[in-house]
């Protein structure tokens, strides 16, 4: 029963010569999904790219259709329908398939993802796992406390950064949603808000504070438990604090102090906090002083995420199996176990003996043991581009590019959904369509009729 | 001409729309609904179901559940532990797999919902900035006929209307929020008592007259004027309503003045047992029942609906557009918290919560529930809920069916309680018990009324063809947990628990009419404050698996 229904909008291809413009575009580069960018498209060639940051730029007007074949099989070019009937095979022939990746897929195909996943008792994870995972883990342990990025536009008057640096990773973050907009409670933007951030090291956005704390490397939790001491009111050794930091008990205190006389505070927390030492524990730190705050005041919190669909990959496995990321249906069932049925840790352990990426390059990032086995077994690879992990794929599809040549929905960080606006066609099929057409196959081979 | 017809054969039918009770009938169907029997007499059905010493009744209908959209989702990520130890749901070779837990997964909650013989279920919280996520998720919700309500209690342009006194702009929003969400009917939660959770720590509105920061407003404008507008719009399910002070002693008061604040309008109170505890103060021995007073109050109001929010005991997830809520449950319960804010629009709360038969409040909450079934006198007026997860799972209703039924099982689970109950509610002293005419009722024949679903809830000419056979039995929870057929469209979907084949189902929305003149002014106000583009927030038909509009009045 995989979303008959959903058809991934279709550009309309441009005439040769013609100036064709895209209003409202929506930018998939990262997590903030702006989706106010006007696109400017000649000859199926974006000219420009009205509003978008420099990484957006770069993502429009740098990408061009791949001139490869759509379909490559052992390395030689093959028809999509025998790449189809090749990855279908090696799905259905495995013991432990694995499927990963999914966060730069529009959420139609990553519910196709799921479902093949379910009929061949596969692993689904997501790139999640390497990113803000602790976090999800976190948030199971505490909950957390959040708003959408409109509510901090309009209210937040306090806004603390910690292990994130969207100066370079978010370019737009601070003018769009966090720092400058002059919001229904915040007349004169900038002017009204104070900003703090909070890094090992002093990074790109640092500029924009107001108040720099560089910390000692690794001691997030060490600091966040500080804060979360001076909140309730427990006396502290301010030489420990100091020592265990790296910063002065003053600095603290203070900050603790302008935490709590703002209106509304927000704190977004990057992989500089979650991919460090304490991981899990270092967000749990940080959600369980976010919840802390709101005895004295309004606070929240929210993860910066990365890719641009990484937060509708959380919401669709979620939905489709009630865990966010890393589920196991080998008993037929949903089972979660992060560090288990995670993709980096089910490959290092050498215990899938097949996979399929989904617009991700486990070859190119994943730790040695872990690539070291990826290369030993079957696998299947959906990318736009040419990368390590295509290279190394049994069956490699090249598909479109999300957002630039084919629709569907992506879920901005704060799990907003937003439709996407092609601007041209590809001569390559979308991951929707290659995915529907394995999920096809796999059914037909397994005898699933659902 | 040869048409494909199926016959339902000599059952015992349940329809109280078409006024039968339990008498023994024929039901044709075709093409997905129900038809009068053929007047050829040579004509016969391609397929025959005997149904004969089986209840036949139109498809359950559950108008107020939790089961779709962002808090939903968010509420399954967060309860990895009850899934674990839970209930699992393996694939077939027709059914994809999931979990259960106090919030189960897209699929397993339409399996389930179809298992139990519901075959129409609605959403009742979806923030407007999220209608595309519902969607997404109802695709993925097979089995059953969906629908959601829109937040707008705290929606910053229905308070700024209100405030100006423009009650044109304020018809004309929501008409063209429906429109853009592809909604079903407008909710209000906490109306203007979230607006002010934004605005300080734990912020809220104390009563129906206290004015919400930066708008001027009060819950009594809110609730009038969204009703009154609703109304004009001719909208089939005009207003439902979560009340201020939910769960607060003495917030019976508010209840009431909410049902006033209606103006004599159509207006849906839901959940209606979290509003209707006397006493005061926080202190526990305050803590009664109200409901003999306030069922006075429905009896005499024929403009007022109610759904129950039934609790039943055992662990669950408290899940809701009211912010303040959530807040004030974790500090009850002390355990996980999820809060968000969203921009422009709304709240939401949401943490584990367990009842327990032991504790005196949740004995009388439970109470409270059982009394507004039996204490209003027109079965019509109100439904069977559970507010699924929040009082309990959907799929306690069958032992809430025989609690009304069965006067003896009623008492003995009483029994269980602390005996205090006894003086703070008058349940140990209700003698009536339920018919199953009057069950189905409250199941399906009156939320399809409640609701304007004139094809929905009844077996007459022209009714969707979904239909429930139950095996008759002395243990009423027997006889409804596991129907012996269940059919959807036409279709068997589920035999004796088994399911059979599968559908994705309708969508069920709204498109009143509006001034489009008046969309300018919209499009202004949200420009200058929404995070998103104008463009890009109406929600259109290609993510409805199957469009089924339901025409204003």
């Amino acid at each position: 029963m995989t979303s008959a229904s959903t058809q991934v909008n279709a550009p309309t291809p441009s005439v040769p010569g013609e100036l064709k413009v895209i209003q409202d575009a929506t930018c998939t580069f990262c997590g903030c999904v702006c989706d106010d960018i006007e696109l400017t498209v000649k000859d199926n060639h974006i000219t420009e790219a009205k509003r978008a940051c420099v990484l957006g730029k770069a993502w429009f007007l740098n990408h061009s259709v791949e001139d490869r074949p759509s379909c490559l099989i052992e390395g030689k070019p093959a028809t999509l329908s025998e790449g189809y009937d090749r990855a279908a095979q090696i799905l259905t022939s495995g013991k432990y398939p694995i499927i990963y990746g999914l966060s730069d897929s529009p959420c139609e195909a990553q519910r196709v993802a799921v479902s093949i996943a379910d009929w061949i008792s596969g692993t689904i994870d997501t790139t999640t796992s390497v990113c803000h995972g602790p976090s999800g883990m976190a948030f199971q342990g505490v909950g957390e406390v959040t708003c959408s990025l409109g509510e901090v536009a309009n209210r937040g008057d306090m806004i603390i950064f910690w292990g994130s640096n969207p100066a370079e990773s978010h370019p737009r973050h601070f003018t769009k949603y966090s720092l400058m907009p002059k919001g229904m409670f915040l007349p004169n933007g900038r002017k009204d808000r104070t900003c703090v951030i909070v890094d090992v090291r002093r990074t790109k956005s640092a500029k924009a504070a107001d108040i720099f704390i560089q910390i000692k490397p690794k001691r997030d939790f060490e600091a966040l438990w500080t804060l979360r001491a001076l909140a309730k009111g427990i006396e502290l050794d301010p030489e420990l604090v100091h020592r265990e930091t790296g910063v002065e008990f003053s600095v603290w205190t203070d900050l603790m102090e302008r935490m709590k006389a703002c209106k509304f505070g927000v704190i977004f927390f990057g992989m500089g906090l979650t991919m460090t030492r304490g991981k899990h524990a270092n967000s749990e730190a940080l959600l369980a002083l976010t919840r802390d705050m709101n005895a004295f005041t309004r606070f929240v919190a929210k993860p910066n995420r990365g890719h641009g669909n990484v937060t509708g990959a959380d919401n669709v496995v979620s939905w489709r199996t009630g865990y966010p990321f890393g589920v196991n249906h080998s008993r037929g069932y949903p089972r979660f176990n992060p560090g288990e049925y995670t993709t980096s840790d089910t490959l290092a352990n050498g215990e899938a003996d097949c996979a399929m990426m989904i617009a991700c390059d486990p070859m190119a990032n994943f730790s040695q043991p872990a690539r070291e086995h990826l290369s030993t077994i079957p696998l299947i690879a959906l990318d736009t581009k040419e990368t390590p992990t295509t290279r190394a794929a049994t069956v490699a599809f090249t598909v479109a590019t999300y957002g630039i040549n084919t629709g569907g929905t992506v879920y901005r960080m704060d799990d907003v959904p937003i439709p996407l606006r092609p601007a041209f066609p590809s001569p390559h099929p979308s991951d929707y369509d290659v995915l529907t057409a394995i999920e096809e196959r796999v059914k037909r081979i397994l005898g699933v009729t659902g | 001409m040869n048409l494909d017809y199926t016959k339902i054969s000599q059952g015992t039918v349940y329809d109280p729309l078409n006024g039968i009770d339990g008498q023994v009938r024929d039901i044709w169907i075709l093409d997905g609904r129900i038809v009068a029997a053929p007047t050829d007499p040579t004509v016969l059905p391609s397929r025959t179901i005997d149904a004969s010493g089986l209840v036949v009744m139109p498809g359950g209908i559950d108008m107020h559940c939790h089961i779709a959209g962002p808090k939903v989702n968010v509420a399954r990520k967060m309860r990895p532990e009850e899934k674990r130890r839970g209930e699992q749901m393996p694939r077939t070779n027709i059914t994809h797999s999931g979990s259960m837990g106090s919030v189960p997964s897209t699929f397993a909650t339409g399996y389930k919902y179809a298992a139990l013989g519901y075959t129409t279920a609605f959403d009742a919280a979806i923030p407007p900035i999220a209608a595309r996520h519902a969607h997404e998720e109802f695709e993925d919700t097979p089995c059953i006929d969906k629908g959601f309500y829109v937040l707008m209690g705290n929606n910053h342009y229905v308070m700024q209307s209100l405030m100006q006194n423009e009650p044109q702009k304020l018809k004309a929003f929501i008409a063209w929020l429906l429109n853009s969400t592809k909604g079903f009917a407008p909710k209000l939660v906490n109306p203007g008592g979230v607006e002010v959770w934004k605005t300080k720590q734990a912020g809220n509105v104390s009563g129906l007259d206290s004015k919400v920061d930066h708008f001027g407003v009060t819950p009594r404008q809110i609730i009038s004027g969204v009703a009154q507008a609703a109304g004009e719009l001719a909208l089939p399910h005009p207003v439902h309503i979560h009340c201020n002070n939910l769960g607060m002693p003495g917030n019976w008061e508010t209840t009431l003045e909410t049902m006033r604040a209606l103006q004599g309008h159509r207006g849906h109170i839901t959940h209606i047992q979290f509003h209707s505890y006397g006493g005061g103060d926080g202190d526990e021995n305050t803590f009664n029942s109200k409901v003999v007073p306030m069922a006075e109050y429905v009896n005499a109001n024929p403009n007022i609906t109610i759904d129950v929010g039934q609790v039943l005991f055992g662990e669950t997830t408290s899940m809701t557009g009211d912010g303040p809520l959530g807040y004030f449950l974790s500090k009850v319960y002390g355990g996980k918290w999820f809060s968000s804010d969203t921009e422009m629009e709304s709240g939401c709360g949401i943490t584990p919560i367990k009842y327990r038969n032991k504790s005196l409040v949740h004995a009388l909450q439970w109470a409270i529930g059982l009394e507004w079934y039996l204490l209003v006198n027109d079965p019509w007026r109100v439904v069977m809920s559970t507010d699924h997860p929040n009082g309990g799972s959907f799929l306690a209703y069958p032992q809430i069916i025989r609690l009304l039924m069965d006067r003896t099982y009623r008492k003995d689970v009483l029994k269980t309680c602390p005996p205090e109950i006894r003086n703070r509610s008058t349940l140990w002293d209700i003698e009536r018990e339920y018919t199953l005419n009057e069950i189905a009722i409250i199941t399906r024949a009156g939320p399809a009324k409640i609701l304007g679903l004139k094809n929905k809830g009844h077996l007459g000419p022209g009714a969707d063809a979904d239909i429930t056979i139950y095996t008759p039995n002395e243990n009423k929870e027997v006889m409804f947990e596991m129907p012996r057929l269940v059919i959807k469209s036409g279709r068997v979907l589920v035999d004796q628990g088994d399911i059979r084949q599968t559908l994705i189902g309708k969508t069920l929305h709204v498109q009143p009419c509006y001034d489009h003149e008046l969309e300018k002014d919209i499009q202004e106000w949200f420009e200058r404050y929404y995070s998103i583009r104008w463009r890009n927030y109406p929600v259109d038909l290609s993510y409805l698996y199957e469009s089924c509009v339901v025409p204003t009045l």
